[in-house]
């Protein structure tokens, strides 16, 4: 009998020795004279365990992880074929304390099926959101996302059917979807994953909201350091095409959408929408004055909604399982789930998606257990280089928009990256302007010359010149930047900065303030 | 090892006009050109601003707006280290001071035989088993001292 093995194609396990491990599958079957089917699935996110190796038995699939091609001749010996028993062994993958303790609605197929595959997607519950579109039509599918009360993912928060609405008010011979797939901020993999992983539901994401708001073109505008992502993209938008899902009337329907993927050049701003939509057009990643609203003129000045993936592979759930459902999820004004990333040094690091509210201790102590060096863990920074710096005494935060924004904080793009006691407070707020002072677009001053005077003032309070005069210099340079620049760059660098100031006021030199250590 | 083409000019033009039906065809242009000759080279530009109808200048804004654009040729192999924020914190910093020093040349240099360039990079998405690098396209995680000098070797040779 075949075996069937699964060993992820996703660039985390590629990179950690997956491909590796395939070929030393097939020669160890092969020595056996066993014959082997090995199908490259996605990951399913605990990215401790990459390669996860899963193999088919009667009972379901086996995991095990980390397996490196060495480890392969020792799998065979110890009846893995069967589930049998061995070091690496985990069990059943879903079962895992990690897995188990998920809410999965936007990752539900994500490490289950082979991503390449269109009838996999479709017997795994695919489409079912695009065929009840059909039915509904559009003035009912934006009624429906906002019963969901869904808001961006990207990190602004703004209601997605709001936007929706706009774009689908608005009279023009053409319009576009853009799915932001720029995901540049450090300690973020959702969008990657889920663009390797069931690339199919962002395509249906993206159908569908071309239906709502009478757009026929869409544009997936990725990063060149995701070149996985862009490959698997690619062969299931063919994929859809061939199967009639994309194009002239999709699914037999009078609705017309095609997409493709476009992409970037290593600029960290082209994530800000209207910079991507520059860049887009074969233009300087330049950030836009708004209004216009890229809802009016957007794309070569055509209505365009501009939504980042985790808000467009929500959306076919929402349809398919209805908006109330989804709502049923989270906590205040942040509804449903939101798949959070947890990273940096962290012992348990991986995608953990569940509904908004849960405490960020609990993300980083209980579920990534800690730091990976074994070290106590000093801060976790929050929603990318920039988020705030929250210190553990803060860790009781609850993961939702707003009481992050109370604490003057973030959850941006849900990536969670932790630090240990080594980390050098200083410094990485000095980081923190000199990433913004070489991804400056360069249009508005506060972002543009701030951030370069940014690291000066932070080049002499770490050689302890007049650090209190500084401290005060660089705390008036983050309000001109967070109040006067055009865009979240220069807007949202003072986070990181004033965060770690605000919290480890001794490592600059600043004595301890009574607020800070409450 | 990746394989670059000479300049030539017919080449050139046979290489852009394949993306002349698009919206917006500049930056898939500008990936094309470099993926063929291994960077973008000057005499390109008036190529694509006639091209276009655009200026020189609008062309010339736009390569040297992006990172990823290359103004000369690399060496032969491109080491490109993580320095994101997930990578410092699983210690990036101590990595990328030990390339420096295996190579002897800083981020952003060529070693002197004209073998490897190793360059920054801000996040390959990898943040979860950090620390990342890049060998020409190959992606590594879980980077320590032992396997950054295997893949350094690997440039090297």
């Amino acid at each position: 009998m075949t075996l069937r093995i699964y060993v992820p194609k996703d660039a985390c396990a590629i990179a950690c020795g997956a491909d590796e491990v395939v070929e030393a599958i097939q020669a160890a079957a092969l020595a056996r004279r066993q014959p082997v089917e090995i199908i490259r699935n996605g990951s399913r996110g605990m990215l401790w365990l990459e390669p996860l190796v899963e193999v088919v038995t009667p009972e379901g699939r086996i995991g095990y992880g980390p397996v490196g091609a060495e480890d392969v001749e020792s799998l065979f010996a110890a009846g893995f074929q069967e589930g049998g028993a061995h070091a690496l062994r985990i069990g059943k993958p879903e079962e895992h304390p990690f897995m188990a303790k998920q809410t999965r609605l936007t990752f539900a197929r994500c490490g289950i099926i082979d991503p390449a595959s269109y009838s996999d997607y479709r017997a795994h519950g695919g489409y079912k959101g695009l065929e009840r579109a059909l039915a509904l039509g559009p003035v009912e599918i934006i009624e429906e996302v906002k019963k969901s009360g869904l808001r961006g993912r990207g990190g602004a928060g703004f209601p997605t059917a709001i936007k929706w609405k706009t774009v689908a008010d608005a009279k023009a011979d053409r319009k576009y979807i853009v799915c932001n797939a720029d995901e540049g901020d450090s300690g973020t993999f959702a969008d990657r994953m889920i663009m390797e992983g069931d690339p199919f539901e962002l395509i249906e994401g993206m159908t569908i909201a071309g239906i709502a708001v009478g757009a026929t073109k869409g544009y997936v505008y990725t990063r060149s350091e995701y070149p996985h992502a862009i490959w698997a993209m690619e062969k299931a938008i063919a994929a859809a095409r061939a199967h009639g899902m994309l194009g002239v009337n999709i699914a037999g329907s009078q609705y017309s959408f095609d997409m493709e993927v476009r992409m970037g050049a290593g600029a960290y701003v082209c994530g800000e929408e209207t910079a991507l939509l520059d860049s887009l057009e074969g233009k300087r990643g330049t950030v836009r004055a708004k209004p216009p609203l890229p809802a009016h003129k957007g794309l070569f000045q055509k209505p365009t909604v501009i939504n980042n993936v985790l808000s467009l592979t929500a959306v076919p759930h929402i349809l398919a399982d209805g908006g109330e459902f989804y709502a049923n999820f989270g906590m205040g004004r942040s509804r449903g789930t939101m798949p959070i990333q947890i990273a940096g040094n962290i012992k348990y690091g991986g995608l953990f998606e569940t509904a908004f509210g849960i405490p960020l201790g609990e993300l980083i102590n209980d579920i990534g257990g800690g730091t990976a060096t074994g070290k106590p863990v000093k801060a976790a920074q929050v929603g990318g280089p920039l988020g705030a710096y929250v210190p553990t005494w803060q860790f009781d935060l609850p993961f939702d928009y707003e009481a992050f924004a109370a604490k003057d904080a973030l959850i941006g793009h849900g990536g969670i990256v932790v630090f240990d006691e080594d980390a050098d407070m200083k410094k990485m707020a000095r980081f923190a302007m000199e990433f913004c002072s070489v991804e400056s677009c360069g249009k508005c001053t506060p972002c543009r010359i701030g951030s370069t005077r940014g690291v000066e003032l932070m080049d002499r309070i770490i050689a302890g010149e007049r650090v209190e005069a500084n401290l005060a210099t660089l705390t008036d340079l983050c309000q001109t930047m967070k109040l006067g620049s055009l865009c979240a760059l220069g807007g949202f660098t003072p986070y990181p900065v004033l965060s770690a100031m605000t919290h480890f006021p001794e490592e600059f030199g600043a004595p301890r303030r009574l607020e800070a250590a409450e | 090892m990746p394989h670059y083409e000479p300049w030539s000019e017919e080449r050139a033009r046979t290489v852009i006009e394949e993306f002349s039906h698009l919206e917006g065809p500049l930056m898939p242009m500008l990936h094309a050109v470099q993926e063929t000759f291994g960077h973008v080279p000057d005499a390109i530009v008036p190529m694509l601003a006639e091209k276009l109808n655009v200026s020189r200048a609008e062309v010339h804004g736009v390569v040297t707006f992006y990172h990823d654009f290359r103004h000369e040729p690399a060496g032969r192999h491109v080491l490109k280290i993580c320095r994101a924020e997930a990578c410092q914190a699983a210690g990036g910093d101590a990595l990328t001071a030990h390339a420096e020093h295996k190579l002897g040349c800083k981020l952003g240099e060529t070693t002197a035989d004209g073998r490897v360039t190793v360059e920054p990079i801000y996040c390959l998405g990898l943040c979860a088993t950090a620390p990342s690098a890049m060998l020409d396209g190959k992606i590594v995680a879980r980077l320590n001292e032992r396997r950054l000098d295997a893949l350094i070797l690997e440039a090297q040779s």
